[in-house]
């Protein structure tokens, strides 16, 4: 049935199963690290790469950040004006409410706005792009892009990643802005504290260094959302199972990874500081 | 209705659009493919029939350059895929249509949208007149202009199959590769479809491969009909010559099909 053509062959693969390396579960563990480093060196080579999907990346951005600020901007009011409330005893006891507003700017600035809008973002955003790929992956959308000639990862995931590292600083500073507001209100209506006051006091003990760390924070928690987010869901198998699986697991793989994150930032800003 | 081939006659030469050379491909311990071999020759469908899991699906992914042969070479337009960097893959990809058997379409994007996918990245060039133009055309040839604005989920089984063929033929395709393309549907649905593919056949002068365990099809759609079994082409030829064929496995697939 065959022409009679000469043909370059590929490097010829005998079939059947390879013998592990160390052990079965080693192999994968090593296979599983490689994949995800893999992954990441082909999102920074995409990423300079032309052409640019800047549609889809301003599509993502607002599908991130525009649908998740009503949900940040409440959290963020509600934290600050609780946060502010169960701190007044103790420092009445000193006669110190008027530290309030520096102590509530230092700990929503310094470590609440990043953290929370990470965390909230995991469960919003990392769910949705896990699920959203997944999906893609397991009805062959994905395949369907890569044989119309279209690179899926550029349009996909790049533009995801790429979209959750600028937004989280974005919604991280709507965080801090509505939890002052949400501190102000609680301050304003115990000591009758005038706005320009309360901000002056709240920014007293602030730094270039707390607001550059936090920026610093919410950036790679960003892109830590959008890669496992991506790894987890262009990654899926075995139907709407691996899409659950993929949802969830980009969830609390997120959030555990911006633990850590969190904990080393910390460290190294704490060295500088 | 059928197309006049150009597979070319004895002692005639003409270079296939698609040539598999003892093709092997294993998954672990599952060997699929076991050295198979075929020319799909310029304006000719092929119809590839086998049951499930006998690696016809594996076959055309090979073609297209998703999948990787263990050995064996694959070539299609003249390339050799197997040797193809990514952007040359690219390249031949822009000639190949390739119709899934769930349709994949995107199901976030609108119709128009969908079928304007591929030519927005791949024809850079074109205004949105031409685009528009072009997504007409298709949706036309289809027989599927007023679902222009519609979602995939608001569409019928076979009216995705329609409009995922009309996502391929955007491009103006060379070779079609069809999976199973009447999977799922009802036999006036499915009429439909073959006669969808004939008519894309003759109007866009593509050649195909079509993917089906699904005889009805095979016989209205193909010029020629290979059976794979047992990872190898083990019949190959017309219909009729096929199926003259008193192998009980051959008769086995015809009387299910067929007798019920």
């Amino acid at each position: 049935m065959d022409s009679e053509q000469s043909f370059p062959q590929p490097e010829s693969k005998p079939p059947g199963r390879e013998r592990p390396v160390l052990s079965a579960k080693l192999d994968a563990a090593f296979t599983s690290v490689y994949r995800v480093f893999a992954f990441l060196g082909r999102f920074f080579k995409e990423l300079f790469r032309p052409p640019y999907e800047f549609n889809e990346i301003i599509r993502q951005c607002y599908d991130v950040g525009y649908k998740s600020l009503f949900l940040i901007c409440m959290t963020a009011f509600i934290t600050g004006l609780v946060f502010t409330k169960q701190s007044r005893p103790s420092l009445s006891n000193f006669g110190a409410t008027s530290w309030l507003p520096s102590l509530v700017a230092i700990a929503i600035i310094r470590a609440l706005a990043p953290l929370v809008t990470a965390l909230i973002c995991a469960g919003k955003v990392g769910s949705q792009i896990g699920a959203e790929l997944g999906s893609m992956k397991v009805t062959e959308q994905i395949d369907a892009m890569e044989v119309s000639a279209t690179n899926p990862f550029k349009f996909l995931v790049v533009s995801r990643i790429l979209a959750t590292t600028i937004m989280i600083p974005v919604l991280m500073c709507f965080f801090a802005g509505f939890g002052l507001w949400g501190s102000y209100v609680d301050v304003h209506s115990n000591e009758s504290t005038s706005f320009t006051f309360f901000i002056e006091k709240a920014f007293e003990k602030i730094n270039f260094m707390d607001i550059w760390t936090s920026v610093v924070k919410a950036l790679v928690y960003g892109f830590t959302i959008g890669a496992v987010g991506c790894i987890r869901g262009y990654n899926a198998k075995q139907g709407t199972m691996g899409v659950g699986r993929a949802a969830n697991s980009a969830v609390v793989i997120s959030m555990f990874l911006i633990f850590i994150e969190e904990m080393l930032i910390v460290q190294i800003a704490n060295v500088f500081r | 209705m059928k197309a006049a081939s150009q597979r070319p006659l004895p002692g005639q030469a003409a270079q296939p659009v698609i040539a598999l050379h003892h093709v092997h491909k294993a998954f672990g311990e599952n060997v699929v493919l076991r050295g198979v071999s075929l020319d799909l020759f310029p304006g000719e469908n092929v119809v590839v029939l086998g049951r499930s899991g006998t690696g016809k699906s594996v076959l055309i992914k090979i073609i297209s350059g998703m999948l990787q042969p263990d050995s064996g070479g694959v070539r299609v337009l003249g390339d050799e895929v197997t040797m193809l960097n990514d952007k040359q893959l690219q390249q031949l990809r822009l000639k190949i249509g390739f119709s899934f058997q769930h349709s994949a379409l995107y199901d976030s994007m609108s119709v128009k949208e969908n079928l304007e996918f591929p030519l927005v990245r791949n024809k850079r060039h074109l205004t949105r007149r031409e685009r528009r133009m072009a997504v007409d055309r298709v949706l036309d040839a289809v027989g599927l202009s007023q679902t222009i604005h519609q979602y995939p989920s608001e569409l019928s089984g076979g009216q995705r199959k329609r409009i995922g063929i009309a996502r391929t033929l955007i491009l103006q395709p060379e070779i079609m590769l069809y999976d199973e393309p009447t999977a799922g549907l009802d036999p006036i649905t499915s009429t439909e479809i073959n006669n969808l593919i004939r008519e894309v056949q003759q109007r866009f002068n593509t050649s195909a491969i079509i993917i089906t365990h699904d005889l009805t099809c095979a016989k209205t759609t193909g010029d020629r009909v290979a059976i794979l079994l047992d990872g190898h082409f083990f019949r190959e030829g017309s219909f009729e010559e096929v199926f003259a064929d008193r192998d009980e496995r051959v008769r086995a697939f015809y009387d299910y099909n067929f007798t019920g």
